[in-house]
């Protein structure tokens, strides 16, 4: 387990709070702990997605469920990060249906530009690439992950162009 | 042209709102069997059809859901599983990306067929958008009346929602799913009991898959005869099929079972033949955890009969030459592809994605996946192929859910078929290290040093 | 209902798991166990150390079922027949669940609290003669502190989950459990927190292998070198039922009783556990009797032994007769072939 430590602001805006309530609203009221996952993402995705101890804590108030609950959740699922990652994190695909047409290279090439290793964050924490499993694309392959949109059939172009959007601010994530 | 059930519809511009689908007969089928039909009816219906569960066990539908226990009294479910992770599979992605309210009609036909009042559509987390779809279409049915209170005014209520996973392939596993669906982790669960007497909070639940589901509403509405007359022997109806690798056509493709390999990797009607002029090498036809098959068992199976996209014909031969339809996830392989690379690349999806829950599952996948990374990358010794051999057929059978059998089966047939390449690896390590050691020079071309090196 | 396990048949009450009635029978049929427990619920079917082959499923379906089965969460069938100790391929899966489970095991007994009393060492050591073939770096944890008492060893977790079932069952909140998945999976606070409550000392006492163990007893002797005695105290929180580890006058350790399987018999409070060390604190009722398996108990089918109670064959016997037909044995309803294949079988 990594001891570093990083803080987060945490922030449950009304906009925030109206969605969990949505979401609690999904399952018996007896139920809570059902919502767990939607709320952890609804809860991530407004905490510049991630998830300190502190943030899990006031997930389990919410659910009404012990602190230890949302830990061993919060580890299980891939898609949960408990420490900061760059803003725009390119999650390429590297399992192999994307691999044999051209994935592994795609990666290689994106850490090369970026002067990363996959895994790493830029210094300005604003990139971050990660290699991960399946994601369901596999006929438009290589393709990556950024927010919650999938950038296919890609290029060494196409992510310079993507690249480039992302620092102008361009792409939204959500 | 063949059948179209599924994707009939998927070219009509705008089919994805609500009022496009409607106007082309969309929810004529919850009219038909909210109006017309009663539950066992439906059910009925489904079990002429013959149709068979399409996230990868092909269990018969009908059959599953005679079982949910109907007589505890205890309030029933219907979860839709569209945590498709399978790799090699991207159908019900497709589905729910272009058609939802076909995906969310079906649910409100099987809901009502099972008497649940409570539903869930379980998607993978990565599909964040196509969730968003979901979300959307289901509140555009809940404004006009398909879903809520009093359905259509036939006294039947029921509640739909759609919930996110977090990215746990595992989910995909009926139990698991249950247990992430009440909000802990995947771990899968001891069966029996089986959902269907104690599933989501241990209540009767039924988990089908997106397609199957997709399905109903055209069974309900033309019969189950209907959808049986197509296709061959148990392998009724249409079958969508997720097409990758080096083939000319990438895609989603929707046939009618029965079709042949051949015609379908071949014809432009399908895939279109290979991407270039290196040639066929290996296949997978139902997804990363079905066994890969060589060039000559591809088109014909063993006894020189037709390979058919079936369940039984692709099955035809067991594990020993054939395979199996699974989800659907239709990978080919050219010669620059290495199959032990290949498969340490399953391997490490499969260690990545095991739960832990049981012994041989959560340090077998790792085992083999370092096995394999060390063959792959020079490093492996002649005794590692039996090694490997032996730790898979330790995993298989012995584990709580299939994935301990998933992870096996693929470096079981590597090996059936593929021996030779372990052998080049491990007696070639300075060319293997090359990592695209294939692509330049394919086995075909460096054979004959296998056969150097027995002679010696 | 009958049951033969190993050739010896016994009647056990519907809801008898396949264990426990091997159990019941005693000696060799009875399969190893690393994570099942029967004190605590939902407790099993994880470590697949008790995998049986199951020759015949049933009196009414006597087909063999394909898969070996973990015999612990596996319910008895009327006329059942199960192989244990006597099928080569239980055998060789049990051996090869040993070995999964030690490949990453640092081996490490010379210097474990557990050592002697450790059902990893005791799997082990019936595999006889047995080489690793793991060449790999084993796995390892980063130590983590879970209070004054209990010991965290990662390193030597099974993760057969007890620890957890326990804290959630016995304790008023539990604040460990199982973080992160597959291989990477371990106990832990997450946070690094204390376990503290009155009956966490229990978790020390499940843990199969040496991850938990007593800090107060941390290197003060090895286990064999204590005599154990049956003692009692009043104890307003538990029975006051223990064992205590002497050495000369000195108590050394203080445990649950534990009967032949190291289950306890009832579970203590941290206070009898860690808090009373001195002889003058208990009533010592006299040397713990020798708990092996003895051969006088192979073929004695009078043994009391609790039932346990399976909640899932509960379930499958509230189903209509139809699915409990179906979803009990198997997971495919007899067609025509089937229904011949079983009574060609019942004729042969």
């Amino acid at each position: 387990m990594e001891r570093r430590e990083y803080k987060q602001e945490i922030n449950i805006t009304p906009e925030l709070q109206a969605r969990i309530d949505e979401l609690l609203s999904h399952y018996p009221a007896d139920k809570k702990k059902s919502a767990m996952l939607p709320v952890l993402h609804a809860v991530q995705d407004a905490h510049e997605n991630w998830l300190s101890v502190e943030l899990m804590n006031r997930v389990a108030e919410i659910l009404d469920v012990k602190p230890i609950e949302v830990y061993e959740v919060v580890t299980f699922y891939t898609m949960f990060n408990q420490r900061p990652r760059g803003k725009y994190t390119f999650e390429f695909c590297r399992t192999s249906c994307c691999t044999i047409r051209g994935g592994e290279d795609m990666i290689e090439y994106a850490c090369k530009k970026l002067g990363i290793k996959e895994g790493e964050t830029t210094e300005d924490g604003l990139f971050s690439v990660v290699g991960v499993e399946c994601l369901g694309a596999c006929g438009y392959a290589p393709m990556l992950q950024l927010g919650d949109f999938y950038h296919e059939h890609l290029t060494e172009e196409k992510f310079d162009v993507l690249v480039e959007d992302c620092k102008q601010g361009k792409i939204k994530l959500d | 042209m063949a059948r179209k059930i599924l994707l009939e519809n998927i070219h009509i511009p705008g089919i994805k709102e609500y009022e496009v689908y409607r106007k082309n007969g969309g929810y004529s089928g919850v009219e038909k069997a909210l109006k017309t039909m009663t539950p066992d009816q439906i059910v009925e219906e489904v079990k002429t059809s013959g149709i068979r569960g399409r996230g990868g066990a092909g269990f018969p539908m009908g059959l599953k859901w005679s079982f949910i226990d109907k007589k505890s009294g205890k309030p029933r479910h219907l979860v839709v599983n569209a945590d498709e992770s399978e790799p090699g599979t991207f159908k019900d992605r497709f589905l729910m990306e272009h058609i939802p309210h076909l995906l969310i009609e079906g649910a409100i036909i099987s809901s009502f067929a099972l008497e649940a009042h409570l539903s869930y559509i379980y998607i993978r987390g990565e599909y964040m958008w196509v969730f968003k779809i979901l979300e959307k279409a289901i509140k555009e049915a809940y404004a006009n009346g398909w879903l809520g209170k009093n359905i259509l005014g036939t006294g039947y209520d029921l509640d739909l929602y759609v919930h996110c996973g977090a990215g746990a392939y595992i989910c995909g596993e009926e139990t698991a799913l249950i247990e992430s669906l009440e909000g802990k982790r995947g771990n899968p669960r001891i069966k029996p009991p089986f959902p269907a007497v104690s599933g989501l909070w241990a209540e009767p639940t039924v988990v089908n898959n997106v397609e199957s589901i997709s399905a109903v509403s055209w069974i309900v509405n033309n019969g189950g005869a209907e959808y049986a007359s197509i296709g061959v022997g148990k392998s009724t109806g249409t079958k969508l099929i997720s097409a990758s690798g080096h083939i000319k056509n990438p895609g989603v493709y929707e046939i009618e079972l029965g079709l042949t390999v051949d015609e379908f990797m071949n014809s432009d009607e399908y895939l279109g033949g290979m991407i270039d002029d290196r040639p066929l090498k290996a296949f997978i036809p139902g997804g990363s955890s079905v066994p890969i098959l060589p060039a000559q068992y591809i088109f014909k199976t063993a006894n020189g009969e037709d390979r058919l996209m079936t369940y039984e014909s692709l099955a035809d031969g067991g594990f020993t030459t054939g395979s199996s339809l699974g989800s659907g996830g239709f990978i080919v392989y050219n010669d620059s592809a290495c199959v032990v690379r290949n498969t340490w690349n399953f391997s490490r999806f499969y260690h990545h994605e095991s739960c832990g829950q049981c012994s041989p599952c959560r340090e077998g996948t790792g085992w083999m996946e370092k096995i394999l990374h060390r063959i792959e990358t020079g490093y492996g010794r002649e005794e590692d192929i039996e090694l490997l051999w032996s730790i898979q057929g330790k995993i298989e059978g012995n584990t709580i859910c299939p994935l301990g059998d998933a992870a096996a089966w693929p470096v079981a047939a590597a090996i059936r078929h593929f021996r030779e390449e372990f052998e080049y690896h491990v007696r070639f390590p300075e060319k293997v290290k090359n990592i695209k050691h294939f692509v330049d020079e394919p086995m075909e071309k460096v054979r004959h040093l296998l056969t150097k090196t027995v002679q010696q | 209902m009958k049951v033969t396990i190993d050739e010896h048949t016994i009647e056990v009450e519907p809801g008898t798991t396949v264990l426990q009635a091997a159990r019941m029978i005693g000696g060799d049929c009875v399969p190893p166990t690393m994570c099942y427990y029967s004190k605590l619920e939902d407790c099993g079917g994880k470590c697949r150390c008790c995998l049986v082959e199951i020759s015949k499923g049933s009196e009414r379906d006597p087909r063999p079922m394909p898969k070996l089965q973990p015999s612990c969460v596996t319910a008895v069938q009327d006329g059942m027949e199960v192989k244990s100790a006597t099928s080569p391929r239980a055998l060789e899966a049990r051996q090869a669940v040993t070995e999964f489970l030690l490949i990453n095991h640092p081996l490490d007994c010379p210097v474990c609290d557990q050592a002697g009393e450790c059902d990893l060492q005791n799997l082990a050591y019936g595999n006889k003669n047995f080489k690793t073939r793991y060449i790999e770096q084993k796995r390892t944890y980063e130590p983590e502190d879970i209070g004054p008492y209990i010991q965290l060893h990662m390193n030597r977790c099974v993760l057969c989950y007890r620890c957890v079932k326990l804290a959630d069952q016995l304790t008023p909140e539990r604040v460990h459990g199982v973080i992160g998945r597959g291989d990477h999976a371990q106990i832990s606070t997450y946070i690094s927190k204390a376990i503290d409550n009155n009956f966490s000392g229990n978790m020390i006492d499940v843990c199969p292998v040496g991850a938990l163990t007593d800090k107060t007893f941390r290197f003060e002797s090895r286990v064999w070198f204590n005599k154990p005695f049956n003692a009692h105290r009043d104890c307003p929180h538990c029975s006051g039922k223990v064992t205590l580890w002497m050495f000369g006058d000195h108590v050394q350790r203080v445990t649950a009783r534990k009967d032949e399987y190291h289950e306890v018999e009832e579970f203590i409070c941290n206070e009898c556990r860690f808090d009373h060390k001195k002889a003058e604190d208990w009533v010592i009722e006299g040397p713990r009797k020798f708990e092996k398996d003895s051969v006088l108990n192979v073929n004695n089918y009078t043994r009391q032994l609790k039932k346990v109670k399976i909640d899932t064959d509960d379930l499958v016997l509230e189903g209509r007769k139809q699915d409990q037909k179906k979803i009990s044995m198997s997971e495919f309803p007899f067609d025509q072939a089937e229904m011949e294949a079983i009574k060609k079988a019942n004729e042969e």
